[in-house]
């Protein structure tokens, strides 16, 4: 299946901080047919990294999308009885405007100067794109990680809206452990002298802070299992373990060098601090003055999936958020899967995900029909 | 009859286990139709699917195993994997109408914790568990001299999900000292009721209670 990564354009969008940004213009990809009653439509929403092409293959790129393996005929999001929707975030750098996008007086990229976004921020863009699809409620709100806060965020602005929600390996707000992980990742690239104050387009980007960023991104979404059955001790065959150069001589050195490397060609600098800053001051029960004030608001059914080995995104997070639904009698199921992956299970350890997210979707359309 | 461990013989809903459809009927009599429903340690979530096809029942469900709540899932019932003995906290008093502990008393770390929570979310509490005052049980204990092995108890002591053993007597005991009212008592051996000497001749009993004035 292939597929083409569409455009969308707003006039305006008001922000948190006061800002507006006008015009905005949204990145998306859709999958699957929307039905006559307009109500089988499903929201994915990526996580921090990501970007709208989740499924399928790109034309342009040839790539797969990145939850392939849970969007299509069949599949966990059936696209035979679904309409899938996935677009960029706010602040994204993949067709959605961000940092990197003209600022349109000034006619030469944002940068640093780009207004401060929010989660809100981003779900009220996203809010625009489902208005201008013509949806009036949402089958399903689900994503990962990042993607898990933003499915929050949408079953509690936009109760009427939502049918049902399923964040899995998320959290309603950012622990310190994980604000600390971001800020690492963020001062390797504001001490990048190539950063300058975030006006780098047009030079060479700040590669190496970014690609350090991204290294200590992938020891987090890994666990201790997975990078001992991954890499082990195993060295390249000449090294005697004495080398004067700090060569990548273990697999795990060059494996984190690559996917380093590899980021920096996909991912623009100045959208990494923004977003993690969103994701970092993102606080759910910060808005209504309490998390079950807020979940309160929501009208849908949740499925919250959490995973045995994700440290970053650690169970208790999940479970908080079940817990304050609870609180309530909400409609909730709670599942923690076994998985030796980490914070990454929720991208590649998909069987039992699928089997609960199938049926889940499935009750839920039966019980919204 | 042939040892069983409780890999071989998964913990499903006491319903079908001991009684086979019998216990539906008994559950199903003392459940309202329509009403919010609250199911601690739901297996796989037959019997809570059973309620909701055919009771309208609301159905919430606790169940420690994973596998089984991706199956509860898979029935479209809300089931929170968490630990019975420490989950309720959370729920607000009396936001069930019922909630069932139907063969999980005697498997819970702290019995008595876990019926005070139940009546305190439930207006209503349905318990069912197996007697361990059945003159099997007591005639096994006595003939062996081993701990008893029986068809209601068909576990190696070292490999029993069972650890807390109660007879009709504790358990009528236990509601007195704890003041709980008693709605409806049902004994069964098999299929069959039993009203003469439950606690020597019931294999299961089946309660209905809840705190004087909650009714």
């Amino acid at each position: 299946m292939t597929v083409e990564t569409q455009f969308a354009g707003f006039d305006s969008l008001a922000l948190d901080c006061g800002e507006t940004l006008a015009p905005v213009r949204v990145a998306y990809e859709t999958y699957g047919t929307l039905n006559s009653r307009r109500n089988n439509a499903i929201l994915v929403l990526h996580a921090f990294s990501g970007d709208a092409h989740a499924a399928g293959i790109s034309a342009e790129t040839g790539k797969p999308g990145w939850w392939d393996n849970m969007i299509g005929p069949h599949k966990a999001f059936d696209t035979s009885s679904y309409f899938v929707i996935c677009s960029n975030i706010l602040g994204g750098c993949r067709g959605t405007t961000g940092p990197g996008s003209v600022h349109p007086a000034a006619g030469r990229p944002w940068g640093a100067g780009f207004p401060v976004i929010t989660v809100p921020d981003m779900v009220r863009l996203q809010k625009k794109l489902i208005d201008s699809l013509e949806i009036e409620r949402l089958l399903s709100v689900a994503g990962g990680s990042m993607g898990g806060m933003l499915a929050l965020q949408w079953a509690v602005e936009y109760p009427e809206a939502v049918a049902s929600a399923i964040p899995i390996a998320s959290a309603y707000r950012h622990s310190p452990q994980q604000i600390a992980f971001n800020e690492v990742g963020r001062m390797a690239i504001l001490s990048d002298p190539d950063w300058k104050g975030g006006d780098y387009y047009g030079g060479p980007p700040p590669a190496g802070g970014l690609s350090v960023a991204r290294m200590i991104g992938h020891i987090t979404y890994m666990s201790d299992e997975s990078m001992r059955e991954k890499f082990g001790r195993r060295q390249k065959a000449k090294s005697d373990g004495f080398a004067r150069s700090f060569e990548d001589e273990f697999e795990v050195e060059k494996y984190l060098r690559y996917r380093g490397g590899e980021f920096v060609n996909r991912f623009d600098a100045n959208s990494y601090l923004y977003i993690t800053k969103a994701m970092d001051n993102f606080d759910l029960s910060a808005s209504y003055g309490s998390l079950a004030a807020a979940l309160a608001r929501t009208k849908g059914r949740f499925l919250v999936i959490s995973f045995t080995s994700d440290w970053l995104y650690p169970s208790y997070q999940s479970q908080e958020i079940v817990r304050a639904l609870r609180g309530h009698n909400l409609d909730v199921a709670y599942c923690e899967l076994p998985s030796n992956y980490g914070h990454d299970a929720f991208l590649i350890e998909v069987g039992e995900q699928t089997e609960l997210v199938r049926h889940f979707l499935a009750n839920t359309f039966k019980k919204a029909a | 009859m042939s040892p069983k461990t409780a890999e071989q013989q998964p913990q499903r809903a006491f319903v079908q286990q001991v009684l086979g459809r019998r216990d539906y009927a008994i559950i199903s009599e003392l459940v309202e139709p329509g009403s919010k429903v609250l199911d601690l340690g739901c297996g796989d979530g037959e019997l809570l699917a059973w309620l909701a096809e055919n009771k309208r029942v609301i159905a919430r469900g606790v169940e420690i195993s994973p596998a089984c709540v991706q199956r509860c899932v898979a029935q479209g019932l809300s089931v929170y994997q968490g630990d019975i003995d420490a989950g309720l906290a959370d729920y607000p008093d009396h936001c069930f109408d019922f909630v069932i502990l139907s063969q999980t008393l005697q498997q819970a770390h702290r019995p008595l914790g876990v019926l005070r929570e139940m009546l305190r979310v439930g207006r209503r509490g349905i318990v069912a568990f197996p007697n361990f005052g059945h003159w099997t049980v007591r005639l096994s204990l006595l003939w062996s001299g081993r701990a008893p092995r029986t068809e209601l108890f068909p576990y190696d002591w070292y490999d029993s999900p069972n650890i807390h053993f109660l007879t009709v007597e504790d358990f009528e005991a236990l509601a007195a000292g704890e003041g709980y009212l008693i709605e409806r008592r049902i004994f069964l051996s098999g299929n069959r009721g039993i009203r003469y000497r439950p606690n020597l001749r019931a294999q299961v009993a089946v309660y209905l209670v809840c705190h004087p004035g909650q009714s």
